[in-house]
């Protein structure tokens, strides 16, 4: 009878420490809660037509087993919101003499971000990309990057022009609110000047709508 | 009630279209109808080489028709020796003498022009385009360069060598100088170039983009479009530069804004709805507002003709088609295939970019005639012309 007793309430014993054990082994490991923080600055509402570029997008409490879509890595440090003006524009880089930086192409290479057609968000399937040029920024504190912006021949010269500006700023954007300072991300656009890929086909254009990152190392 | 079922068919079609942002034009737009009966049947007998070749080059695009005499309304006649031009026009049923005029001068192009000019200006009462300028730019593959020419193309003149990239050149009223984007100092900047002594200045040179300057009709201030806000806005300024005010403060970029004859609006594109569209604002700020151009989508590139009455634009629909609606808005009138267009002083003709495979050349349009005629072109690509006013 006592050897019975003590089975039962031994399995009851086992039976709640593995439970509980597994309770803690569901929660999601590759969070790092902030207490009292945002990882990310608040949400804005998008305007229509323009999907968000990813800052935005954290939910409400983010519980167990919440599989964590849409938002980029929290940063283990605080990132300050940067300032933006009433619509929600961050300011750009100032004007600064590039000739002072020795320009590498070949370091992101093949971090080439791609846009849709007459689009200029940074799609989900593109921010791996730029979250690597952000951690490369983050460990380089001497560097710069120029983000040049670039469209396919399907719209006007200056209709590109600007369209090409518009991409090179919606990624940088998204590297200022990973954390980069406004001073290190320069914009540049080329509109239809340069494609990638001569032609007149789709996957010719699908090539060319992209924004490319030109690493700046100062001269000295 | 066709008219009906086609306009809701029409509708419908732009909200598919704008949705599945397809590339393919599903809505033609209506396209003004060609006016035969626009054209002035003309003889013109007597000119000879240059002078000849000039003439009904001028004579052509300002819409006259060149028939024998039993068809002709005037009777153009002249000779041409040396450096001495002489023309008549006569009209043919009542045989009143409307010109008799001589030219003298070393320059056979300039003196065919001249009389062109008095041509048109006799049959239609209206003064002619024949003695005007343009600019352009000229890409030769890794570069492009500004040039100047006289509105048919010749006597084309580099302005620019700087091994570079350019972009949107204009002219400034009143003053032999122009402004353009160029990448030669790093981002692209807006400079003032002084044709007579060939120097330049910064108009505008922040962070970004700095392009597509337009100056107002008095010379005053210049239009533009600068991102250092962090998107791509209409801004205004002083023509030097000074003063700069923001006009639009969208998340979208703006693009191409142009001047009402008068000063007091900017007309421009946007993408703020998600599609290129037309819109003004007054230089001195305040809200923008859509400008209409029922039946046609995608409006880029306006420019507002020098009358006041009607602007012209760029639609994209799968083609680039130059349209027309009246300065207030309203329906579009598709008129040729082609983009960029620039207004002559004439309000009537309008100097654009056709593509031709993947090169692009400069062509006139005569609004009335919807008479296309190409311009000599330079060699290489040319595009992005303006008419100087």
């Amino acid at each position: 009878m006592k050897v019975s007793k003590i089975v039962v309430l031994a399995v009851a014993f086992l039976a709640i420490a593995s439970v509980s054990t597994g309770c803690k082994g569901r929660k999601p490991k590759d969070l790092t809660i902030i207490p009292g923080q945002r990882a990310t600055p608040p949400p804005t509402p998008p305007p229509s037509g323009l999907e968000g570029t990813g800052a935005g997008r954290t939910g409400p409490d983010i519980g167990r087993g919440t599989p964590i879509v849409d938002v980029p890595p929290p940063a283990t440090a605080v990132v300050t919101p940067p300032p933006t003006d009433p619509s929600g524009n961050i300011p750009g880089a100032g004007w600064e003499d590039l000739g002072d930086y020795l320009a590498n192409r070949e370091m992101f290479a093949q971090n080439t971000v791609y846009f849709d057609f007459d689009r200029h968000e940074v799609k989900a399937s593109e921010r791996t990309k730029v979250d690597e040029v952000a951690v490369y920024l983050k460990g380089d504190a001497t560097v710069k990057i120029l983000v040049e912006g670039h469209c396919d021949e399907r719209g006007t010269e200056e209709y590109n022009r600007a369209l090409g500006e518009r991409r090179a700023l919606s990624v940088r954007e998204y590297l200022i609110n990973s954390g980069i300072a406004l001073d290190r991300v320069h914009t540049i656009s080329f509109g239809e000047d340069k494609p990638a890929v001569p032609g007149q086909n789709e996957a010719a254009w699908a090539k060319n709508r992209r924004g490319v990152f030109v690493l700046l190392k100062p001269k000295k | 009630m066709k008219l009906h079922i086609a306009s809701q068919i029409c509708l419908l079609t732009c909200c598919l279209w704008t949705a599945i942002a397809q590339p393919t034009i599903d809505i033609e737009g209506t396209r003004r109808p060609l006016a035969p009966d626009k054209f002035i049947p003309v003889t013109l007998t007597g000119f000879s080489g240059e002078v000849e070749a000039a003439l009904k080059f001028d004579l052509e695009i300002a819409g006259f028709n060149f028939v024998n005499e039993s068809q002709a309304h005037y009777l153009i006649s002249g000779s041409n020796t040396g450096g001495r031009v002489e023309g008549r026009v006569v009209e043919k049923v009542s045989k009143a003498n409307l010109l008799a005029k001589a030219y003298t001068g070393d320059n056979a192009r300039r003196l065919a022009h001249a009389l062109a000019d008095d041509i048109v200006l006799a049959i239609t009462k209206k003064p002619g385009i024949a003695q005007t300028r343009i600019v352009f730019k000229v890409d030769t593959g890794s570069q492009s360069e500004v040039y100047i020419a006289d509105y048919d193309g010749h006597n084309a003149t580099k302005v620019t060598a700087d091994g570079s990239i350019v972009a949107a050149p204009c002219w400034v009223p009143g003053k032999r100088a122009l402004m353009y984007t160029t990448y030669k100092f790093g981002l692209p900047a807006i400079v003032q170039h002084n044709l007579a002594s060939g120097e330049r200045e910064f108009v505008a040179r922040y962070g970004g983009l700095n392009t597509s300057p337009a100056v107002s009709a008095d010379g005053r201030r210049v239009a533009m479009i600068l991102s250092k806000d962090g998107s791509p806005d209409v801004f205004v300024a002083d023509a030097v530069g000074t003063n700069l005010k923001r006009l639009t403060t969208t998340r979208a970029d703006e693009s191409s804004p142009c001047w009402s004859p008068d000063g007091s609006i900017i007309c421009f594109a946007s993408r703020e709805s998600g599609r290129a569209q037309l819109y003004t604002v007054s230089p001195s700020g305040g809200a923008m507002r859509r400008l209409s151009t029922a039946g046609v989508a995608n409006a880029t590139e306006p420019d507002w003709s020098p009358d006041g009455g009607q602007i012209i634009f760029t639609s994209l629909m799968g083609s680039f088609q130059l349209c027309v609606i009246p300065a207030g808005g309203g329906n579009a009138s598709v008129l040729v295939e082609g983009e960029d267009p620039s207004w002559a002083p004439n309000s009537r003709h309008v100097i654009f970019t056709r593509r031709v495979g993947t090169r692009r050349v400069l062509s006139l349009l005569d609004v009335t005639t919807q008479r296309v005629k190409d311009v000599k072109q330079v060699s290489g690509s040319c595009s992005q012309p303006g008419w100087s006013r």
